[in-house]
């Protein structure tokens, strides 16, 4: 593939140099961090005492922050509140994802729960299913961002029992995209790296707005969580979820009052309520 | 059915709430007997932990009864009782086959979130923010249970809640920290922190053959109990440069082992315990790490600093030096609580240890917004705080 292809991959030694210093603070904020900064610093120094230091330390610090508009905290918890990405992220037109897991499980296992193409849905999201046509031929369908159903036709062309599979797509698709999976038996009995690699080009750019509207705007964190998945499936047999589970969020929670509650609300002030309560416990 | 749920900072609220469902074939749902207020729950109650949402169900030590299990589940069966841990694992990966439970790779569906934060996320938590995965919590009349298979364990009918209760986080947690000293014959053990986790710490220092435990804390009601029920010595920082009373009381040579039981939010009246606050409030430190930095000053060399107090991020003014010079170790991370469950349930069985003696409140599960309340502020010589659904 072309040299585009590092541009959705992993981040360059430059790029992250260039994130240690790079501006992650909004506008406003910077501004009310400078103020503060500067207001904490002039206090401190007028104090001439230890604590009189520590707070102008503090203030140049925030002041710092201001004036750079870089704040280290937000950069390690990957925080940003100035907003708007880099133009370089929509110029992108090939995609070239590489991304390898280790699963507790026989490379030979593994193999064939992927070969079973019908169970890729399973773990990849954004399937809706894939149908085997023949033993290379397949049909796969998947889902939009917006609701609307994408299909085209897939072959594996080349294929190592217990070891590689590798498809791609048909002539005749919108995008063409092929991938590609590997399994290694990982070092110490530790199980199998599965090794994904996964490409999507098309003429005229329209791969960009495929990805986005097939798998939402970051196709490396899709690949992240349908590996996961598989991860799970194969080591834990299910796939973690707390999708379903009941909380105060739903339609049907309300607001418990106990009848107690109701009439104490009505008939004590709030500084008894504790201690009417706390004898009330059994001891 | 009736659920605590979490609010806002410093805002519990008790909601009607759907009864849980089995959604994976290893999950059960038990009918909770008795729930606890933990200390890290306080955590959540003052906003120090990320990603919690309006109406998440907290609470993640709890026991009770199963009344309904998924077809994966055979080890169980429905009417028994159990104690389940704080810590949701799967049981078969490459950590928990290390029996490392906590650092889980399969239990957190919010995997992602934590890694951004820690590069990794560890296990699924019940009731502890999204980050960790998001799942309801036990302070509930009914929890849903995943990997039911693996967590729960099975306790007699004719024990008392109240004694077995703590096995699901606070006496593994005390204990694992005391196990993480690598005690010897003769040591000396220094706990900051007199809390539920602290009072077991020092009740495990003394089981794993420690000579001598000093606690360190503030509150009197908690030097008192660690005193009465843990038979430590104990040093109140409020009046004493634990510092030098620790190297005098060692003579010269500092203890052996340090646990901080403490955590994040560390007070004290010291100059780096005030710089902390100030950078605390403005967000530009999440931890405060007092007792943590004293633990390591005091330790001595070649000595052990053990964490079972919960951080969450960033520390300021950590004296890794200090940890460096000394040759120190450093242990810490969340319970693999299952380990502990079943040799702990024995101690308990043979009257080694009766777990409730922490126990200071019991409430009913509908005055848990009370409950939090006199917890958070000590209220009531506040140690531990039971509720009954």
């Amino acid at each position: 593939m072309s040299s585009s292809l590092g541009e959705l991959s992993a981040p360059s030694p430059s790029s992250l140099k260039k994130e240690a210093n790079q501006v992650n603070i909004g506008k406003i904020e910077r501004i009310g961090s400078a103020v503060a900064g500067g207001t904490l610093a002039a206090l401190g120094l007028s104090r001439r005492s230890t604590g009189g230091l520590m707070l102008s330390l503090l203030g140049a610090s925030l002041l710092y922050r201001g004036v750079s508009g870089h704040c280290e905290c937000y950069r390690a918890l990957g925080i940003n509140t100035k907003g708007s990405r880099t133009k370089d992220d929509e110029k992108a037109r090939d995609v070239h994802i590489e991304k390898s897991i280790m699963i507790d499980r026989a490379p030979e296992e593994l193999y064939r729960f992927w070969r079973q193409l019908e169970n890729l849905p399973r773990f990849m999201k954004h399937l809706e299913s894939v149908t085997t046509l023949s033993d290379e031929r397949s049909h796969w369908v998947a889902n939009t961002v917006a609701g609307k159903k994408v299909e085209w036709d897939a072959e594996i062309y080349n294929e190592k029992e217990n070891e590689l599979i590798a498809w791609r797509s048909l002539p005749g698709s919108d995008v063409t995209n092929a991938g590609s999976v590997r399994f290694k038996a990982a070092p110490g009995h530790r199980g199998t790296i599965v090794q994904v690699t996964l490409n999507y080009n098309a003429p005229g750019g329209k791969v960009g707005a495929f990805l986005a509207k097939v798998v939402g705007q970051e196709p490396r964190q899709l690949i992240d969580e349908d590996l996961r998945r598989l991860k799970q499936i194969m080591e834990a047999g299910e796939v973690a979820t707390v999708h379903g589970q009941t909380s105060a969020r739903g339609e049907e929670a309300r607001p418990f009052v106990t009848r107690k509650e109701h009439k104490k609300a009505s008939m004590t002030p709030a500084s008894e309520l504790g201690s009417e309560r706390a004898s009330s416990q059994v001891a | 059915m009736r659920a605590v749920c979490w609010y806002g900072k410093y805002d519990v609220r008790l909601f009607d709430v759907p009864e849980p469902k089995i959604l994976n074939p290893r999950d059960a749902i038990v009918k909770v007997s008795s729930t606890a207020i933990c200390g890290s729950d306080l955590h959540l109650y003052d906003g120090y932990i990320p990603t919690m949402e309006k109406g998440d169900i907290l609470g993640h030590e709890f026991m009770g009864e199963v009344v309904e299990l998924g077809s994966g589940v055979t080890s169980l069966k429905v009417g028994d009782r159990v104690v389940v841990p704080f810590a949701i694992a799967c049981g078969r990966c490459f950590f928990c086959k290390r029996h490392l439970w906590s650092a889980c790779d399969n239990s957190n569906p919010n995997a992602r979130l934590a890694e951004t934060l820690y590069g990794y996320s560890g296990s699924g938590l019940f009731g502890y923010s999204h980050m960790m995965g998001g799942y309801a919590g036990g302070q509930a009349e009914f929890v849903r249970v995943p990997f039911a298979d693996i967590g729960p364990i099975k306790v007699p009918q004719d024990i008392e809640d109240e004694r077995v209760l703590f096995l699901s986080d606070i006496f593994p947690t005390g204990y694992m920290a005391a196990e993480n000293c690598d005690i010897q014959a003769g040591d000396t053990v220094a706990v900051w922190g007199c809390g539920p986790v602290g009072q077991f710490a020092i009740k495990s220092a003394y089981l794993l053959g420690a000579e001598r435990v000093i606690a360190i804390d503030d509150a009197p009601e908690r030097l008192r109990m660690a005193a009465k029920e843990g038979g430590a010595e104990t040093l109140n920082f409020a009046d004493t440069d634990i510092f030098e009373k620790l190297k005098e009381m060692t003579g010269g040579i500092g203890p052996d082992a340090c646990i901080d039981a403490v955590g994040l939010e560390a007070h004290g009246a010291s100059l780096d315990a005030l710089y902390d606050r100030a950078k605390t409030a403005l967000y530009l430190a999440t931890d405060r790490a007092h007792a943590l930095r004293q633990a390591i000053h005091a330790c001595r060399k070649g000595g052990t600093v053990s964490v079972p107090g919960v951080y969450g991020g960033f520390l300021d003014k950590f004296p890794f030096g200090a940890a460096f010079a000394k040759g120190l170790t450093l242990k810490m991370g969340q319970t693999h609580v299952h380990n502990y469950t079943r040799p702990l349930l024995e101690r308990i069985q043979k009257n080694e240890i009766d777990p409730s003696f922490v126990i200071t409140h019991r409430l009913s599960l509908n005055d848990a917004p009370f409950g939090y309340e006199t917890f958070k502020n000590k209220e009531d010589d506040c140690i531990k705080i039971v509720m009954k659904p």
